[in-house]
């Protein structure tokens, strides 16, 4: 199977899970999940080094999931890889899991943070990231954020703190989907010029198709973007992408899929019910 | 007592490799002999308080003890869901520090006056919450939160706060000091609340009454044999902060004597009224005005006093 393949089916599995999951629980943000899939399949399909039979291997890389609303497909895709057993994606959001709808660490292996709160994981990120500088020490530290959580003023200030320190061992990743809980982002707090904001701060700033699994291992092969500085790839993503009913449309942050619905998902994802 | 910080964890820094200190941009003139012996575990990180608090956990789940350092409200209450979520909820190892808890900051205005740190602080689970009521407490409060794992918050007073134990006592997180005896009323102090409680018990010596300070350093967990013993043994209690009368020591203490299941002591708080105030001014101008006289209130609740007017 090239790597091609396998990323996308890395995917589409981890999106199975999601939809499987979200209507078990009568749960929401299937939407999020779906826009984020395909960054996690290239992250855990190879970019972090990571070892699921050793979660705290001290020089592992370390993902902080700040956009913690998107916690379904987290879990799906440390189950995938190994972190836990799949079943456990059966007990998300149930009396008494581990798994909850925010991405939560106790009794999860593979998750670095909880999280829940928008704003908080860059900043994790650079404490990551500056232990591992002063230390010598050879791992990476991702932050995975939202368009939304761009709006909190503690991204900021982490934004400005990376650079000055130099932390070209960190690289944020937006999953900028275009759309925030009340509708699109360039309605509710207006985002643009994104790219520019980043740089203007002084990170190195990739921008592609979040859903293009090269385009998106090529530039995470590439860490640091620049010597000396920290780097950002501004990933364009749809929301809810990969089910056509739900592409784009802000319900989906929201709604649970009914039965025919999630046959319908599966059916679209290659993954039969 | 922030001199006998700083200078405590350089010390325990130069030893202890895993000893990070962090400031939010404040400490001028104070921070610098850690700056300058060990600039590699030092970061001001500008004034960004919720990204202090964020750094700090990141740190601390890669083996480090950050403390983190500020002023007031700032590292607690600007940031406090990061103090909440990052911070305790990972248990992590971070030890959060205020100076100028408190009124020390009085004439600086309403922004500046610490008075709600405690009782938040104190509300978080696994959260230790400790206030040192000399220079002395806080060396050995400082020496403590290193060696204790686990989320930790220290409440200081300003500078040149006067030093009140001859010689060190012995000291445990949890553990009260009883820095005078007396059987016939006790006051729970905390912070440097401290020197006041001991002014007043001199006095009212000299009026013949024999009162009993401990000093409540560890606001959580607090010291409750200690609390039903003084209940016990003087049958009086008044507890003295710098803050809020409500969440605070006060509150602590009526929670412990409350389900006590024991004979209710006669009681008071002395603090800050929980009301908006106005007042500017110099720490002991603010007390005077807020608080009142700690003397005063220790004689309300006494009994031999209320026997003696009775008997008048």
């Amino acid at each position: 199977m090239s790597q091609a393949e396998h990323d996308r089916n890395l995917a589409q599995r981890i999106r199975a899970h999601v939809v499987r999951m979200v209507h078990r629980a009568k749960a929401s943000h299937v939407g999020t999940c779906f826009s984020m899939a395909d960054l996690l399949a290239v992250l855990y399909g190879g970019v972090l080094r990571v070892d699921p039979a050793r979660p705290d291997w001290e020089d592992r890389d370390r993902l902080v999931v700040s956009k913690g609303h998107g916690a379904a497909a987290v879990y799906a895709a440390l189950a995938e890889v190994g972190f836990f057993p799949v079943s456990w994606l059966d007990t998300y959001c149930a009396d008494g899991t581990r798994l909850a709808g925010h991405v939560t660490h106790h009794g999860v292996p593979g998750v670095e943070f909880s999280s829940g709160s928008l704003g908080h994981g860059l900043s994790l990120a650079c404490g990551v990231a500056l232990a591992g500088k002063r230390d010598g020490r050879p791992y990476r530290a991702f932050a995975l954020l939202s368009d939304g959580e761009c709006d909190e003023g503690s991204t900021w200030e982490a934004a400005l703190f990376a650079p000055h320190h130099g932390l070209d061992n960190l690289v944020a990743v937006v999953d900028y989907n275009k759309i925030q809980s009340f509708g699109t982002v360039a309605a509710v707090l207006d985002l643009e010029p994104l790219a520019a904001k980043w740089r203007a701060f002084g990170w190195a700033v990739r921008e592609l198709d979040g859903h293009d699994h090269r385009q998106i291992r090529d530039a995470l092969a590439g860490v640091p973007f620049e010597p000396g500085r920290p780097g950002v790839l501004i990933a364009h993503t749809v929301k809810g992408k990969g089910v056509g009913f739900m592409e784009d449309k802000l319900e989906w942050h929201y709604r649970s899929p009914d039965a025919a619905q999630l046959a319908q998902a599966l059916a679209e994802l290659g993954c039969g019910a | 007592m922030r001199t006998a910080f700083v200078e405590t964890l350089t010390a325990l820094a130069e030893r202890d490799e895993r000893l990070w200190l962090l400031t939010a941009d404040l400490g001028y003139s104070v921070l610098e002999q850690f700056a300058a012996r060990l600039p590699g575990r030092y970061v001001n990180v500008g004034v960004a308080e919720q990204n202090l608090i964020g750094l700090a956990a990141g740190l601390a789940r890669c083996g480090k003890v950050p403390f983190v350092y500020s002023i007031a409200n700032f590292p607690t209450l600007r940031c406090l869901e990061q103090i909440r979520n990052d911070v305790c909820y990972h248990q992590g190892n971070v030890k959060v520090v205020a100076v100028g808890g408190g009124l020390a900051y009085g004439a600086q205005g309403y922004s500046h006056h610490g008075l709600e740190d405690l009782g938040v602080m104190r509300m978080l689970p696994g959260m230790t919450v400790v206030a040192p009521g000399d220079p002395v407490e806080t060396r050995l409060a400082t020496e403590a939160l290193v060696g204790h794992a686990g989320p930790c918050y220290l409440r200081l007073g300003k500078a040149n706060e006067p030093v009140l134990h001859a010689t060190p006592p012995p000291f445990a997180l949890g553990k009260a000091i009883t820095v005078r005896q007396g059987f016939d009323v006790t006051v729970v102090s905390t912070g440097g609340m401290l020197q006041e409680a001991l002014t007043a018990a001199d006095r009212l010596h000299a009026e013949g009454l024999g009162v009993r300070v401990l000093s409540m350093h560890t606001l959580k967990p607090l010291d409750e044999a200690a609390v039903l013993c003084a209940a016990r043994e003087t049958g009086a209690l008044v507890t003295a902060e710098e803050h809020s009368v409500t969440g605070g020591l006060g509150s602590a203490v009526a929670d412990v004597l409350a389900q006590a299941g024991a004979p209710m002591p006669a009681f008071r708080k002395y603090g800050i009224p929980d009301r908006l105030h106005h007042h500017i001014g110099s720490q002991a101008y603010l007390r005077r005005v807020l608080a009142g006289d700690l003397a005063e209130a220790i004689r309300l609740v006494c009994p031999r006093r209320r026997l003696n007017c009775r008997a008048a």
